[in-house]
């Protein structure tokens, strides 16, 4: 009775979403293992010992694991599988990626983007954009992704023991050729972890980058806009959040001069944390955020890049 | 845009697939099995535009299709129960039955969702051939020499500033040996055809209201299928013309609306304000304890009735149903008459193809569709709404009651026949003569904002298209519409598609439910709908 | 080069869907449904191979019920070459018993590439494409925002958290499909007229030889909760003290 739980690193450190789908993995009730696959890769599994609740963490090191491919990681995964009952990993574009082979090379149906462990067996997940919860029960082998949103973060207080497992030959024929990581570019807003949003009140195109700018340069963040914002010529197309521009699930989504219109909520209702800055505190935009500052925009969002630093 | 279009040739376009464009069709196929017929549907489906109370009286299907009643169709719920209820603020007064006209019972009529019906009315049509194709607009009028020889289709993939994108498709030309224009009320393209052959020139004005509808899930207690209610009176003053509805479906469904007439003078009116705070009447707000909002929509409504009629021929095609406006206003119905209509109409069409005509101008229609059954049902209420429009709703009713019994006992009316006034359009009054109106705020259980309402209409518009609505002189709408009318349309429209922003007018083209408010009432006639992207517009659910 | 594109029917993307009170699920009865945007994305990358002169032929498959049909007619109409349709009336179908009957089409049809959606936007899953690549042991690059044909391999370029990510599949391959990877096309009303016209090549899960019994039960539909209102903070300091506290930053 034990849980596999694959680490998502960038091949350096350990991401966070690891620690979080540990905590959904820990609501199974079983042991956990945690698989670090991946080329040179001794600090990362070092990182996964020390989180808590870890029992043992396999080392997986093979030139064929250095970019994370989905073929030679589900191999591994499969090989290891008949010592789990569990095998978790986070819903990242990895996870998404990769878990889906090994459920059906175990001939089993993954769990997708649990959103919340009911029990060992049952569980939540959003379905239609998150317009509707689903609760699934599972027998036998359970496959699970784990909506990194949904879960805190396991903190550090373990040393598990770290193990060598051997890494079958890469049968594959996907070659990694390259990629073009956004580290000076904003991330995508789809997948950011944090969303600074701007609205109408922002007042032109000019200001909407110069008021924004900073807070997600600050934040590592995407930056987004409501319809409004964008009708009124202020952010591109591509930049909006709601009903008829991207959904959004960030970690944290600051609203900033957005009234949040029941079309913009569509778009980001599954975010974690809300933030919204608005003159109006009768704006709707109050009642679903978690902090609301009440005032003026041009003011208070230069205040909170400096309270960020 | 002058790409040249593909052509197709058809024996019948019908531009619109309601209940009057479908009955025109599956009559024309019922007469002659082999005409090709053809229909386009600006809605993504058939069914998507339609939105109704709606209480159908069965006599247009009965004649269309005598044994419906054998075939799967949506129509379930019979009127068990009709009531009518004089509202004020905090009363409400039955309406004794025996008052009311005999044409005022909904007895033997039923309770339906007119977007299903238009569905199942679709399909008895393809069973018999007719090719239908929703999420094609009619966008333009083919003309030539003076006849109407076809409809052509929108161009898709347009980009914002009109220049075609990478997906652009070009319109498509729909030629027809007879054109019918079954677009339901204030149709984009019967507003051309009107104006071209001059078919309004010897009817009175046009008279409209705008219709809401919402519907909820509500609890088993508070279900009653087959109960219709209508009231008149609050939250309306008595010299605005309007009322409401609720109808109880099956499947604990209950559909509520509000009708406010347009010819309304106060420019601060907001006819959705009305149709929120109606709901919180304590005769009608315990029907929705516990209960969950479904869906909402709005659509304008025909009221000019039978002295309004235009000329329904021209050369080349007619004009069918609503966009004739065959409403009967004291009966709050009118698809029977649209349906009736398309019989009617494809009658004349299919004697004239079966004659080898073509293109000409169908001489025998107008006085056929006036000598029968929807002339008839139009004309014995012809004066109600001028009654109510000179006299306000109380006296107004009471002497519509008068009217419509001695036109049932004795065939005529001691009013003879009333004329309407002024056009909708020229009813408001400059905001100086006017008091701003103060709607209680939503409560977001109850009554909602126009926002989080269009949200749940499904209404969407491919973005990255120029905005359908059309404003001609956008200096005129501020010195007018905003310095002197304090921006009716802001209340008017329900969808929140106009907004003012520091002097600036925003249209919000992607909110438009393709009501047609906007293109009546605004003051100065200053706003043009013209149908967006096929498919665009609202995703109506069993309205 | 041959091309195969699963593409599903889902209800439309701009309908709001409403869970059934009783907690049976959503009530897709009288709403409007289409194909699955992200398999509209996949058949138009086809599309354009085809029109770019690599590719020779594109079908389409479903798997679904008579109402089915109208999505193949959809993709036809947007100008697939041919389409197959599996019908089945199971209410059900989960993303392995699709990636097995898939298998199973393409044992027949031998494409050289399979592109389909990322995911379905109804049950959100986002697993057919890496279940069906794994089953046929074939090479993938799931989520492509851009693909290049070479000979005998094709580039595709990934979005993936972070950034994008190129990567060389040697055919055949499996690609799934991401919204920035093209627009769309507007199916004309000539195509959907001739679309209407054409036949379906009809087979079902059994004469296939797949069962697509489901493994998941599913307990339960609800709605997700509101979001509820939280706290007014006096000043940016106390808003980035309590992010920290919250652990979001």
């Amino acid at each position: 009775m034990t849980t596999l739980l694959l680490a998502e690193h960038d091949g350096k450190t350990l991401n966070e979403a690891t620690a979080k789908a540990l905590t959904a993995a820990k609501l199974l009730g079983a042991p956990i293992h945690v698989l670090v696959a991946g080329q040179d890769i001794a600090a990362i599994v070092n990182a996964a010992a020390k989180l808590d609740g870890v029992a043992k963490v396999l080392r997986a090191d093979a030139e064929s694991l250095a970019h994370q491919l989905a073929e030679p990681i589900s191999a591994l995964l499969v090989s290891l599988a008949g010592s789990y009952d569990a095998i978790v990993a986070p819903a990242t574009s990895t996870g998404k990626n990769t878990l889906p082979r090994v459920a059906a090379l175990l001939d089993v149906m993954q769990v997708s983007e649990v959103s919340k462990v009911i029990a060992p067996d049952t569980f939540e997940r959003p379905i239609y954009a998150g317009n509707a919860i689903e609760t699934v029960q599972a027998s036998g082998k359970l496959v699970l992704t784990i909506r990194i949103s949904a879960f805190t973060a396991t903190g550090e207080g373990g040393s598990a023991s770290i193990e060598t497992v051997a890494v079958p030959t890469d049968a594959s024929t996907s070659q990694w050729l390259g990629n073009e990581l956004s580290a000076s570019v904003r991330p995508e807003l789809a997948g950011a972890r944090v969303v600074v949003s701007g609205g109408r009140a922002l007042g032109s195109a000019e200001q909407f980058e110069a008021v924004l700018a900073p807070l997600a340069d600050r934040l590592n963040a995407a930056i987004g806009a409501s319809r409004a914002a964008v009708d009124a010529g202020y952010a591109p197309n591509d930049l909006q959040v709601g009903q008829t521009g991207k959904v959004v699930a960030p970690e944290l989504y600051i609203a900033i001069g957005i009234s949040g219109a029941i079309q913009h909520l569509a778009g980001m209702k599954g975010a974690r944390i809300v933030v919204a800055i608005n003159k109006d505190a009768d704006a709707p935009i109050f009642q679903v955020a978690d902090f609301g500052l009440v005032g003026d925009l041009f003011t208070l969002v230069p205040d909170l890049v400096k309270a960020l630093e | 845009m002058t790409e040249p279009r593909e052509e197709m040739e058809f024996d019948v376009v019908i531009v619109g697939a309601g209940p009057a464009g479908l009955s025109a069709a599956i009559r024309l196929k019922q007469l002659s099995p082999d005409l090709s017929v053809l229909i386009v549907e600006k809605g993504a489906e058939v069914g998507s535009h339609i939105i109704s109370g709606a209480v159908i009286d069965p006599s247009g299907l009965d004649t269309l299709i005598p044994d419906w009643r054998t075939h799967e169709t949506p129509i379930k719920t019979a009127v068990t129960d009709d009531r009518f209820l004089w509202l004020t603020e905090k009363s409400a007064f039955p309406l004794p039955g025996f008052i009311m006209p005999p044409l005022m019972s909904n007895h033997g009529n039923y309770i339906v969702s007119l977007g299903n019906v238009c569905k199942w009315l679709a399909s008895e049509a393809e069973a018999l051939g007719v090719d239908i194709y929703p999420g094609f607009a009619g966008a333009e009028l083919l003309v030539e020499d003076g006849v109407v020889v076809g409809v052509a289709t929108g161009d898709m993939g347009i980009g914002k500033s009109g220049e075609p994108g990478s997906n652009f498709a070009r319109g498509m030309a729909l030629k027809g040996k007879y054109v019918l224009l079954a677009e339901g009320v204030r149709g984009s393209l019967t507003k051309r055809a009107i104006a071209q052959f001059g078919l309004a020139k010897d009817a009175d004005v046009q008279k409209y209201g705008i219709g809401f509808k919402e519907i909820w899930q509500v609890t088993d207690a508070n279900h009653q299928p087959g109960l219709v209610q209508h009231t008149l009176g609050w939250p309306l003053q008595d010299s605005v013309g309007g009322g409401s509805y609720i109808y109880h479906l099956e499947d604990n469904q209950v559909a509520v609306g509000f009708v406010v007439h347009l010819n309304y003078k106060n420019p601060y009116l907001s006819p959705f304000g009305e149709f929120q705070r109606l709901k919180t009447h304590p005769a009608i707000k315990t029907t929705f304890d516990g209960a969950k909002r479904l869906s909402y929509g709005a659509r304008a409504i025909s009221e000019g009735g039978y002295q309004s009629i235009p000329r329904l021929a021209f050369p080349g095609g007619a004009l069918v149903g609503d966009a004739a406006g065959f409403v009967n206003l004291p009966r709050i119905k009118g698809s029977h008459n649209a349906v009736l209509s398309g019989i009617v109409t494809a009658e004349h069409v299919a004697a004239a193809l079966a004659a080898g005509r073509s293109g000409d101008t169908l001489a025998d229609l107008d006085a056929a569709l006036r000598a029968g059954p929807v002339g008839k049902d139009l004309h014995k209420v012809r004066n109600v709404k001028p009654l109510l429009s000179r006299f306000g709703t109380l006296l107004g009713m009471g002497l519509a009651g008068v009217d419509m019994w001695c036109n049932t006992l004795f065939g005529r009316s001691p009013f003879g026949t009333l004329r309407h006034g002024k056009p909708d359009h020229a009813t408001l009054e400059p905001a100086s003569l006017h008091q701003p109106i103060d709607y209680p705020k939503r409560d977001g259980v109850l009554t909602f904002d126009r926002l989080s309402s269009v949200f749940i209409s499904g209404t969407n518009h491919e973005e990255n298209q120029p905005p359908h609505l059309h404003v001609a002189d956008l200096a005129l709408q501020k010195s007018s519409e905003l310095d002197i009318f304090a921006g009716p349309s802001t209340r008017y429209c329900p969808a929140g598609v106009y907004e003012w922003v520091d002097g600036t007018y925003v249209i919000n083209a992607q909110n438009c439910v393709h009501c047609k408010t906007c293109d009546i009432k605004d003051p100065n006639q200053n706003i043009d709908w013209v149908p967006p992207e096929g498919g665009g517009g609202p995703n109506y659910v069993n309205m | 080069m041959k091309i195969l594109v699963p593409v599903k029917r889902v209800v439309d993307a701009n309908v709001k869907i409403r869970v059934k009170p009783d907690g049976s699920g959503v009530d897709i009865a009288n709403v409007k449904m289409s194909m699955n945007p992200f398999d509209e994305n996949a058949l138009e990358e086809a599309l354009r191979l085809r029109e770019a002169g690599t590719a020779t032929e594109v079908v389409i498959v479903t798997i679904g019920s008579e109402k089915a049909a109208e999505t193949l007619r959809a993709g036809l109409a947007m100008g697939a070459d041919r389409a197959i349709h599996v019908k089945t009336d199971a209410a059900r179908i989960e993303p392995l018993a699709v990636a097995k009957v898939l298998k199973a089409v393409i044992a027949n049809e031998a494409p050289d590439l399979v592109i389909l959606g990322k995911q379905a936007i109804d049950d959100d899953s986002n697993q057919t494409g890496q279940m069906l690549s794994a089953l046929l042991g074939w090479p993938q690059a799931t989520f492509a925002s851009k693909i290049v044909v070479g000979t005998g391999t094709i580039d595709v370029t990934r979005e993936v958290d972070g950034g994008l990510e190129t990567l060389r599949l040697a055919l055949p391959a499996l690609v799934t499909a991401d919204l920035r990877l093209n627009e769309p096309r507007y199916a004309s009303l000539p195509n959907v007229m001739k679309a209407k016209k054409k036949p379906l090549d009809e087979t079902s899960p059994e004469t296939l030889g797949v069962d697509i019994a489901p493994r998941l039960k599913v307990l339960k539909t609800t709605e997700p909760a509101g979001r509820a209102a939280g706290i007014l903070v006096a000043s940016a300091q106390e808003l980035a003290a309590k992010l920290k506290q919250a652990g979001v930053l």
